[in-house]
């Protein structure tokens, strides 16, 4: 009987490779799923003189979008925003990302701003404090500040009617 | 009774002395005309730390190298946030715990001792010891086996034997 | 035109391989020889054609031709000539061409090498081939093709990465891929014996020789790799354990275990099945490695652009190819006669022992390379597994080995004691020991890894004086005389494994007692580092064919004297803009001096330097070079060669004693 041993060790791996075609070995998951989200007191973009904290959304379902002026991928998912935003769904913080170049303000005045706020993290301190890798990436957070989901990448109309909005409904929005 | 000539000895002193001046060559330029290069970290034993730290762990935005030589840029702020915790006073193991608490285990070049990693740590020394078992096995019989030369003619008749026998 | 000229010579030889597969394997079976004759031109045909194709590819590459998309998209119109030329293997689809090239050459080999075999062993194995050869040619027309066109031609092309402009890109993929590929012949034989039913002696003598040439390239291309990235890289390593290095490196491990178990059939008619199976695990394991490099599965620095559905092809005819083999294995496996008897410490038994640990290596690579993947499939969470896993867990497994290599080469075939052995290398044993003690003590300090690496290292080429001196105490004839007489398989044997110890000792010493510093240095500083001085004088700016750089001028000297003037570059490559660290190399004696520019400081010319000792690496090439001679040596043997005039007195048409 052993000698169908090597056969049998080969289709199990063959079984793995086939699960692993549909597997991206670079996407990471995320290891605050469940986790309260990280405070921070962040100055805003748009008045400096003011600042955001994850605690000032405590009591509502809200979403932040980690992005940056210098991200192409971002000016994709930037329409579908816009129209969450103008839609009046859930509320948007767009935490921008070592914008060194403070182009922030300019390119919303240019483009339109969907978010409720956009602190500034200039050094990426609180991006670290979050897993942030790269950008775009998108969290939301549930009512008592915890992290429910983080989804890598821009977001399309696809991705948001199917995993986004179940789950912010299932957060009770 | 031998007197070694004294003016001789003293020549030959000093011939021997300026030996060594001789055989050396003179140096490009007077040492102290060149400036003795900086390290190029604050402080060389934490960096030294923090390489042999970070060569152990993931670089998070490349395709497979380690936080000590990449060029990336969230590399060199992780590089940066280490050298931090460092000189605040971590040791290593809380520098790694601040970035499995961020970025998971994925992080880590050297996968930790958990249930699931089990079967990883453990598996090359299973496979010695199946491996050894086989070996032991097969020697026991291979010693108790007669002689066979290994002769065409004879294995091949053998073989039929075999055969006719099924 | 050359393109669609190339395009249509891939369809040929596609063709050509049907025919070299289907037409012998079904003669073979029936005893038909004109079918099986058929083998021979095929495998021949099948060669010109795929060599015809390349040539067009090549030809694109040479004259810029930027119609043809592989060209656009790897190459670029300053690109140094000898650059565009080895850029046609530089992608997904040129490097799988080239796979095919040599998959072809060596069926050609086997169809000219092979009067000695009977017809229809000949037949099968080059029909075998065949069939490898349809797989991949299909692959290559459906999936990846090189020859597909771009329409309008793109002005000029996206560059080939800086990484890849480099000596290495030469010679390395071709010497890999002949190792790599060339396992195939084994397998070809392997297959061929399991389907006749005939597991003699005689299978494992003819595949000898094949398997330990396609070895020695195997070995050769696993350091050239090695050295390229050692001097590419900029931070003088020379192994990361990154999936594409080890999906090169199992074989190798098979393929060693393979040959030494080869000894055994051979001698002594032992181990048939194992061997078998053996053969078919190294070149499973080249087709594994094909399929993880081109997947996507694994993330990796050297992975090709991936794509899912090449994946999806690759996997399904992995699955055939070696499933099939699998099944053909277990089938024939009860039928496969068992050798005869040895004792504890024979040559069978060590050599046995040497295969055992040997595949326990080969499954600790095997298992850290795919854990990841078995975790993220079963929804455990994503790890990464890297050089501390690899290195914790191979170094161990791999000593034992290593030490038997000292004691395997002189023990008796079949009955040997172990007293005897010790009694004959008990002295070899005790210089082993005082040069693991002693030699760190010259060095900066005592290191428990390297001094076990020392010792295993002087045991081993002790063992290898010892062999030459027992063998030399008989026979008539001056001492050039009897060493002139001595048969290549000992000397490759013995080359071989003293190439071993020179790689043990140096990897050991580098390992271990390397340095580096990492300076800030302005115009005219110096910085000190393992005895020697190196002074920056500077940069120059430098244009390269298709670079513009900065070229740093640092004066290394020794006791006050100079020995060198180094000159590492920092480039800006022109079409993709992209950056690159040319390190400065400099051997000094079997270590290297090496320097790599980092940051331009400030408007003075300040710049960062790293500098690195780095003591005996050069022994891990010139090990690996004696490695690779070694296995040529024994694959030349005159047993070999002997059977090769032989077949030409044998007429042809004897032995079609089918299936």
């Amino acid at each position: 009987m052993k000698r169908w041993l090597p056969l049998v060790v080969f289709l199990v791996l063959v079984g793995f490779f086939a699960k692993g075609l549909f597997l991206n070995p670079r996407e990471v998951p995320s290891p605050f799923i469940g986790r309260t989200a990280p405070a921070f007191t962040l100055p805003l973009v748009q008045d400096p003189s003011s600042t955001f904290s994850p605690a000032d959304m405590k009591g509502q379902v809200w979403v932040m979008n980690v992005w940056a002026p210098w991200c192409v991928s971002c000016r994709q998912e930037h329409p579908l925003l816009m129209q969450i935003a103008q839609n009046g769904g859930v509320p948007i913080v767009g935490l921008n990302w070592k914008d060194k170049a403070r182009e922030a303000r300019d390119l919303l005045a240019r483009t339109g701003n969907p978010y409720f706020a956009v602190p500034e993290d200039l050094d990426g301190k609180v991006g670290i404090n979050y897993g942030v890798t790269g950008t775009p990436e998108t969290y939301i957070i549930d009512k008592q500040g915890i992290v429910r989901m983080k989804h890598i990448g821009p977001i399309s109309p696809e991705v948001w009617q199917t995993k986004f909005e179940p789950k912010i409904k299932e957060l009770g929005a | 009774m031998n007197l070694f000539p004294v003016r001789q000895l003293m020549l030959a002193f000093l011939l021997g002395c300026s030996v060594p001046a001789l055989a050396q060559e003179v140096a490009s330029e007077p040492a102290d005309a060149l400036k003795q290069a900086l390290p190029n970290a604050e402080d060389p034993e934490i960096e030294a730390r923090l390489i042999k730290l970070a060569e152990d762990l993931r670089c998070l935005v490349c395709q497979n190298e380690s936080l000590a030589g990449s060029h990336a840029e969230l590399a060199e702020d992780l590089r940066r946030e280490i050298r931090e915790q460092m000189k605040a006073g971590k040791d290593d193991r809380e520098v790694i715990a601040y970035l499995t608490e961020r970025y998971g285990d994925f992080v880590l070049y050297r996968p930790p001792f958990k249930p699931v990693t089990y079967l990883l740590w453990l598996g090359p020394v299973l496979f010695l010891g199946i491996g050894g078992g086989a070996w032991y096995m097969t020697l026991r019989r291979r010693r108790a086996a007669e002689s066979i030369p290994a002769d065409e003619k004879k294995l091949a008749a053998a073989a039929q034997l075999l055969e006719e026998d099924k | 035109m050359i393109p669609e000229l190339g395009h249509f010579a891939v369809i040929v030889a596609l063709l050509l391989a049907l025919i070299q597969a289907i037409l012998p394997l079904y003669g073979a079976h029936r005893g038909n020889l004109a079918l099986m004759a058929v083998a021979r031109p095929a495998a021949q045909g099948q060669f010109f054609f795929v060599a015809l194709a390349f040539a067009c590819l090549a030809w694109s590459f040479l004259v810029n031709d930027f119609s043809v998309l592989n060209v656009a998209k790897n190459s670029f119109s300053q690109l140094p000539e000898v650059y565009r030329f080895t850029a046609t293997w530089g992608s997904h689809e040129g490097s799988l061409l080239l796979w095919v090239l040599i998959l072809a050459f060596w069926s050609a080999a086997v169809s000219v090498f092979s009067r000695h075999l009977p017809e229809d062993m000949a037949a099968r194995v080059i029909g075998v081939m065949g069939l490898i050869s349809i797989g991949f040619l299909s692959f290559l027309l459906i999936t990846s093709n090189p020859f597909e066109r771009l329409l309008p031609a793109a002005m000029d092309g996206n560059d080939m990465n800086p990484l890849l402009q480099d000596w290495g890109m030469i010679i390395h993929p071709p010497m890999l891929y002949m190792g790599y590929v060339g396992f195939a012949v084994a397998f070809a034989f392997a297959i061929a014996a399991l389907i006749s039913g005939k597991m003699d002696v005689a299978w494992a003598r003819w595949s000898r020789p094949w398997t330990t040439v396609a070895w020695a390239f195997l070995t050769l291309g696993i350091m050239l790799g090695s050295w390229w990235a050692y001097r590419e890289l900029g931070w003088g390593g020379w192994w990361f354990w990154d999936p594409t290095e080890n999906a090169s490196f199992m074989p190798w491990i098979a393929g060693t275990a393979l040959i030494h178990s080869l000894a055994v059939t051979e001698k002594r008619g032992a181990f048939k099945a194992w061997t078998v199976l053996l053969a078919l695990t190294a070149f499973s394991l080249s087709l594994l490695g094909t399929f993880l490099v081109r997947s996507g599965v694994l993330s990796s620095v050297h992975a090709f652009a991936t794509d899912p559905a090449r994946g999806a092809f690759i996997l399904g005819f992995l699955a055939v190819v070696i499933g099939g083999s699998l099944v053909l294995y277990a089938w024939r496996a009860p039928k496969m006669i068992t050798g005869s008897g040895f004792t504890w410490f024979s040559r069978e038994s060590l050599l046995l022992a040497n295969n055992v640990i040997l595949i326990a290596a080969l499954g600790a690579v095997l298992l850290g390379t795919l854990y990841p993947l078995f975790m993220d499939a079963m929804g455990l969470g994503k790890i990464s597994v890297g050089p501390p896993y690899f290195n914790a867990v191979f170094v161990p497994l791999m000593a034992p080995a290593l030490f038997l290599m000292g004691i395997g080469p002189l023990a008796r075939w079949k009955e040997a004691s172990l007293p005897d052995i010790v009694t004959r290398m008990k002295w070899a044993l005790g210089v082993a020991v005082a040069v693991a003690i002693l030699l760190p003590l010259t060095m900066d300090g005592f290191e428990p890894w390297a001094s076990l690496g020392f010792f295993l290292a002087t045991w081993i080429a002790l063992a290898v004086l010892a062999a030459f001196a027992e063998r030399l105490k008989h026979g008539q004839g001056s001492l050039g005389q009897k060493l002139a007489t001595l048969p290549r398989g000992f000397w490759g044997m013995q080359m071989a494994h003293f190439g071993m110890a020179v790689g043990v000792a140096g990897i050991a010493m580098v390992a271990n007692y390397s340095t580096e510093r990492d300076v800030r240095m302005d115009v005219n500083s110096y910085a000190e580092l393992a005895g020697y001085n190196f002074t920056f004088r500077g940069t120059t700016e430098h244009d390269g064919p298709n670079y513009r750089a900065a070229r740093g001028t640092i004066e290394v000297a020794k006791n006050g004297k100079t020995i060198s003037t180094l000159h590492p570059e920092k480039r800006i490559y022109n079409a993709s803009g992209m950056g690159m660290t040319e390190a400065a190399v400099r051997p000094v004696i079997f270590s290297d001096i090496y320097v790599a520019m980092g940051e331009q400081l400030d408007d003075q010319g300040a710049w960062t330097v790293r500098l690195f000792y780095k003591p005996f690496i050069n022994w891990l090439w010139l090990g690996a070079f004696f490695m690779v001679v070694g296995g040529f040596m024994a694959a030349s043997d005159k047993r070999y060669r002997i059977a090769l005039r032989r077949s030409n007195e044998i007429p042809k048409n004897v032995a079609a004693q089918g299936a």
